[in-house]
């Protein structure tokens, strides 16, 4: 089938959606134990999507994500060390301890970056489409973003703005079917939120978000076609959020069935189940010890990091003016 | 140096900066194939073409916030807001976005876009298209803010804006438009964050900006007619403000009258005169006299509009009242 990720795409693939689900399940570790800052969101059964949608990307594409960014972190070439330290607020973190986990960035891998206003994302993607655009870069810009920010007003304002002036820039909506607490059919009268593509001139496919090979394919296409200057394109993944909101969230209004359901459609027991008739088991044995121990070293070597030091009269500081 | 309108003049600064660098973009509402309704952009898109001239949907949101991230990935956007009455819809873009990145990403990125618009009263323009606002802009950090009073300045300044590798706030006045004066010829920049002292006086400094320097002018005449030397200090920038230029005048006159379009109540008036008060309080022989639009929202019936917008007898009675 085109776009189908190769066998070592889709090895790299499982490879960092089990760095991501290490890290997230670690991150609720060290929470009970009271040792993480402010509240952290974490996309455990979601990896597929942050995953396979920015591996099908090239180094010079850029993407944007939401506060639940970890797997697009992991997925666009950030390693796990400066992404630990950043969620632990060290001065070895990607943004020296400043941005924390929500608004993560790196330039050069070109995470640019996690966003904590909901919906502020999708803008972001397309400035970015509309920079390449005009110096004519050949490269696509990609924007993750969820049902509950497919509701904002300014979803709107920049899909239309991408359709109408062809901007090379890919759609992944995550849909995880919760903004918050609030379910998706308490948000939106419609189920499937990609019809809206069609009222922007852009195609758009639905796929199974648990399913890393069917996110490759379809954010491949629409990729391919935006970097040929045919214009934006929607990638609807479904997706279920099995973790709460984040850390702080008690719980009580998702129902244990679809839980249990969605947990055993894992976007990893499907990628290792399709990937093991490929490589076999001790293939796959090698990759997941060595996702393990990659993570425990990253959190080792970042939980000894030091923590930064306020300066009144750094460059980039906005005191820097006060006198 | 040639004469020139405030308009032309700005338009010659968009026309010389396109022309130099391929990075600079205009996009914003009408800017395109009508010029702008204030006719800033006249003519380049015929000039320049549609990709790096664009008119746009009505979309303030998402337009600043693109601008953000364009300004990230290589490329010098230069924003039209139409009226500075809009700006509320870009906040987030300035507020959470722009203002952050600098610092929150610890200097990965540069944000070099301009964000042009026009603010004031005094056209019958009504409440919802007659604000300043430059009060609630300065507030945020990361994020200059100028705002120009003459066609050399309002050239050089947007100039330097364009170059700037950080964000920057144009703010133009709908009645400075049309106003002329001498700009110089070719590629001189005036830098942002620095006063001007358009009129040495000895007894009182008068400190404005944008139309409010217009306002302050006639009002030394006024004053001068009663006998009082008004120095008027146009700031041209409200952020990085030029407190070295506000010390030098106060220490001279000891009198300060600050004058401001927005409205008093944590206003730009209010941070000048506790920044007065930060630097040069013991230099001063009276209060701070501030001038400012009420707490209001602005009238459209002439009478009632003139009535509240600050103005040249407003600043000449509070200079009075504070040097007697």
């Amino acid at each position: 089938m085109k776009n189908t990720p190769s066998v070592e795409q889709h090895l790299d693939i499982y490879r960092r959606m089990l760095l991501v689900r290490h890290l997230e399940e670690r991150l609720g570790a060290l929470h009970k134990e009271g040792r993480t800052r402010g509240p952290i969101h974490r996309c455990d059964g979601q990896e597929a999507v942050g995953v396979a949608a920015t591996a099908a990307l090239e180094a010079g594409d850029k993407v944007a994500t939401t506060h639940r960014g970890h797997a697009v972190y992991i997925g666009k070439g950030m390693a796990m060390r400066p992404v630990v330290a950043e969620i632990f607020g060290r001065a070895t973190g990607a943004c020296g301890g400043r941005a924390g986990h929500m608004l993560v960035a790196d330039a050069e891998k070109g995470v640019i970056g996690g966003n904590a206003i909901v919906g502020a994302g999708i803008p972001a993607a397309a400035g970015m489409a509309l920079s390449m655009q005009i110096l004519g870069t050949g490269n696509v810009a990609m924007c993750v973003f969820g049902d509950g920010a497919a509701q904002t007003g300014i979803c709107h304002e920049a899909m239309n703005m991408a359709g109408l002036w062809k901007l090379p820039v890919v759609f992944v909506l995550e849909h995880n079917q919760f903004g918050l607490t609030v379910p998706s059919d308490v948000q939106s009268p419609v189920a499937d939120l990609s019809i809206r593509a069609a009222g922007y001139a852009m195609p758009a496919e639905i796929v199974d978000g648990n399913d890393a090979v069917a996110v490759y394919r379809a954010v491949a296409a629409m990729a391919e076609r935006a970097r040929r200057g045919e214009g934006p394109g929607m990638v609807e993944c479904k997706t279920y959020r099995v973790e709460g909101f984040s850390t702080s969230d008690m719980g009580g209004y998702q129902k244990p069935e679809d839980i249990a359901a969605w947990k055993a459609r894992d976007p990893l027991i499907i990628s290792r189940k399709a990937l093991l008739g490929d490589v076999g088991e001790a293939r796959l044995a090698d990759i997941e010890a060595a996702a393990k121990a990659e993570t425990d070293e990253a959190f080792e070597i970042a939980l000894s990091d030091p923590m930064p030091q306020f300066l009144v009269d750094e460059a980039c500081n906005p005191y820097s003016e006060a006198r | 140096m040639a004469m020139m309108r405030y308009a032309e003049a700005l338009n010659a600064a968009l026309r010389e900066e396109m022309q130099a660098d391929p990075s600079v973009f205009l996009f914003g509402e009408d800017i395109g194939r009508y010029g702008g309704v204030f006719k800033v952009t006249k003519g380049l898109m015929e000039e320049f073409g549609e990709k790096r001239v664009r008119d746009t949907p009505i979309s303030e949101q998402a337009l600043t916030a693109m601008a953000v991230t364009a300004a990230m990935t290589g490329t010098r956007p230069v924003l039209e807001i139409m009226y500075a009455d809009f700006i509320p819809l870009s906040l987030d873009a300035l507020v959470n976005q722009a203002s952050i990145y600098n610092y929150i990403w610890n200097g990965q990125v540069k944000m070099p876009f301009v964000v042009r618009t026009q603010g004031g009263g005094g056209a019958g323009a009504g409440a919802q298209h007659s604000k300043a606002l430059d009060s609630m802009l300065a507030q945020i950090p990361g994020i200059k803010v100028v705002a120009p009073s003459t066609p050399a300045d309002a050239k050089g300044m947007l100039k330097a804006a364009i170059r700037d590798s950080q964000p920057v706030i144009f703010l133009e006045h709908k009645l400075l438009y049309n106003i002329r004066g001498e700009v110089p010829e070719g590629d001189v920049i005036v830098q942002l964050g620095k006063a001007a002292t358009v009129r040495e006086g000895s007894d009182i400094s008068i400190f404005a900006t944008s139309k409010m320097v217009v306002e302050a002018t006639k009002a030394a005449d006024l004053l001068a007619a009663d006998g009082v030397s008004a120095e008027i200090v146009d700031l041209r920038s409200l952020r990085p403000l030029d407190v070295d230029a506000i010390v030098a005048s106060i220490a001279k006159t000891h009198h300060a009258v600050v004058v401001n379009e927005g409205w008093r109540f944590c206003g730009y008036a209010a941070e000048l005169s506790a920044t007065i008060m930060d630097h040069v309080f013991d230099e001063l022989d009276a209060p701070v006299a501030r001038v400012t639009l009420p707490d209001m929202p602005i009238p459209y019936s002439e009478p009632l509009e003139t009535a509240m917008l600050p103005s040249a007898e407003k600043i000449r009675a509070a200079a009075l009242k504070t040097l007697k």
